[in-house]
């Protein structure tokens, strides 16, 4: 029960911290540069309330459920024992580590649905779209990318391949889909590829890259531990604008029927 | 009447709930089906998911309440104070000030210290460590700040985003050629870990209020990619650290 208490002060304290500086920077221009009252102060404080209460009890959620469960889960599914079963002490193969790519896609995806920084964008782009893009909609397609994103990361450091040539081919394919993409969602595709990556991805991936790298073979916890979060980011650019890029194909192919008709 | 009361009240929780929902079939399913384990303290576990849906649901309110409307309140107000230059402090405070006391940076900077430390890149002391760490920490904030002052520039401009962003892809394969080897797993996260739950929506908010205030902006096309920015200079700033200091 202490150990509870602790997390909760801890905690709120964290996100008290975090607050902070944007509240002194707000604050501050607020009376020096702009010298205009704060439209609605009582429901932005209280907007400002909710948003470090909600933060807090999901943070201590995150960690007195899902955060220990979700690393021991990485520990177990990169231990060898589990990996090579009753074959214990032959080399390992990159496809002996099916779970583990399966794993990672399945976290990589359910805990972007559940991103709180994620589903802010999302509602501002419904918004903003005019419901062009549904919340639900742009999230899947974020959470499809950072689901192959982790996978596809977890395959490379089960297989040593340098980070940079997946990063750079990235690289290549995301410079070629933003001529192609519709002009619209270009920006907000950018946008994803940053949001995926807080308070709820980051520490149970962290966990799967770092296991893996300790207990695969000829790996460096320091050299092939990172990187997972560069992948997390890197795919949701690909998979936004593919998204859009359906759309617009297929209302084109509609457009097109239509004509014929 | 008493009956929609309620309604609206369970409404987002439910919504909360579905968003949880994927990480406990995930979770469960690899634990029972292919670990074959049991849940090991199902009970604390249980309290935990209503904790996250109750704090998401209260987060997701005070988003509409909170972040959102001041974040465009004050776009509005520097639009038609129409004064570039507190707009751009404003940008930068907003981004350094923001990254400089995240946790999630402090702690990957920590991480980073000793494996420079253990590569033999700095000296392995307390001392070393500590100010390797810290210059990293400010190197990333800095980046962040920067970013955020040219992405409220650039929606000021109407410059396309593809061309800043592309120039950056090409800034960061440029760098990791010359960058040393130690620092490029960590420069590439170091993109990920800078923007928060709470700086992301107002700064989604600033931007796409900017975008909506001046004429000839489109907040679509316009208003978006100040995150894409703070995600992508941390990168390029981390590895020139690097390379400043090997």
């Amino acid at each position: 029960m202490n150990d509870l208490l602790n997390l909760v002060v801890d905690t709120a304290i964290g996100t008290v911290r975090d607050v902070l500086p944007i509240a002194a920077i707000i604050i501050g221009f607020q009376l020096l540069v702009i010298r205009k009252p704060i439209p609605n102060l009582k429901n932005l404080l209280v907007g400002f309330f909710y948003v470090l209460l909600g933060l807090a009890l999901f943070l201590i959620g995150l960690e007195e459920a899902l955060f220990p469960i979700g690393k021991l889960m990485a520990q177990q599914l990169t231990d060898p024992a589990f990996i090579l079963g009753s074959e214990i002490g032959r080399m390992v193969r990159w496809d002996d580590y099916g779970w583990i790519y399966l794993f990672g896609f399945a976290i990589g995806f359910a805990t972007t649905i559940a991103e709180p920084s994620l589903l802010a964008v999302a509602i501002k782009a419904e918004e903003v779209s005019g419901g062009g893009i549904s919340i639900n909609g742009l999230r899947t397609a974020v959470a499809l990318g950072v689901a192959v994103g982790i996978a596809l990361g977890t395959f490379r450091i089960v297989s040593g391949t340098p980070l940079h040539y997946y990063i750079i081919t990235g690289y290549v394919v995301v410079i070629i889909q933003t001529f192609r993409a519709p002009k619209m969602i270009i920006a907000l595709a950018y946008d994803s590829g940053g949001v995926t990556t807080s308070t709820v991805t980051v520490p149970l991936v962290t966990a799967l890259g770092l296991g893996l790298a300790s207990t695969v073979p000829g790996r460096s916890t320091m050299l092939d531990g990172f990187g997972l979060i560069a992948f997390a980011s890197l795919f949701p650019i690909i998979s936004v604008m593919g998204y859009a890029q359906l759309a617009q194909w297929r209302a084109e192919r509609e457009r097109a029927r239509r004509a014929d008709e | 009447m008493l009956n929609r009361r309620l309604w609206s009240i369970l409404r987002p929780l439910l919504s909360s709930m579905r968003d949880l929902l994927p990480i406990v079939l995930v979770v469960g399913f690899f634990q029972l089906v292919v670990l074959q384990q049991p849940i090991p303290n199902f009970g604390q576990i249980l309290m935990g998911v209503v904790l996250v849906v109750f704090g998401l649901t209260f987060f997701i309110k005070g988003l509409e309440m909170g972040l959102f409307p001041i974040g465009e309140s004050m776009a509005y107000a520097f639009a038609s104070k129409g004064s570039i230059f507190w707009l751009l402090l404003f940008a930068f405070s907003l981004g350094f000030g923001t990254t400089v006391a995240e946790p999630a940076l402090i702690a990957v900077a920590k991480e980073a210290a000793v494996v420079a430390a253990e590569s033999g890149m700095i000296e392995n002391s307390p001392v070393a460590k500590a100010s390797y760490a810290s210059g990293l920490r400010y190197t990333v904030a800095l980046s962040v700040g920067f970013a955020i002052l040219l992405g409220v520039f650039r929606i000021i401009k109407g410059w396309p985003i593809h061309y800043l962003i592309i120039g950056g892809y090409i800034g960061v394969v440029v760098m990791t050629m010359f960058a040393p080897v130690e620092i490029i797993g960590i420069a590439y996260d170091s993109g990920g870990v800078t923007t928060s739950t709470i700086t992301v929506p107002l700064v989604t908010a600033l931007g796409v209020g900017l975008a909506s205030s001046i004429r000839g902006r489109n907040p679509m096309v316009d208003g978006f990619g100040l995150i894409a920015f703070a995600s992508l200079t941390p990168m390029i700033f981390v590895m020139a650290y690097g390379m400043v200091i090997s």
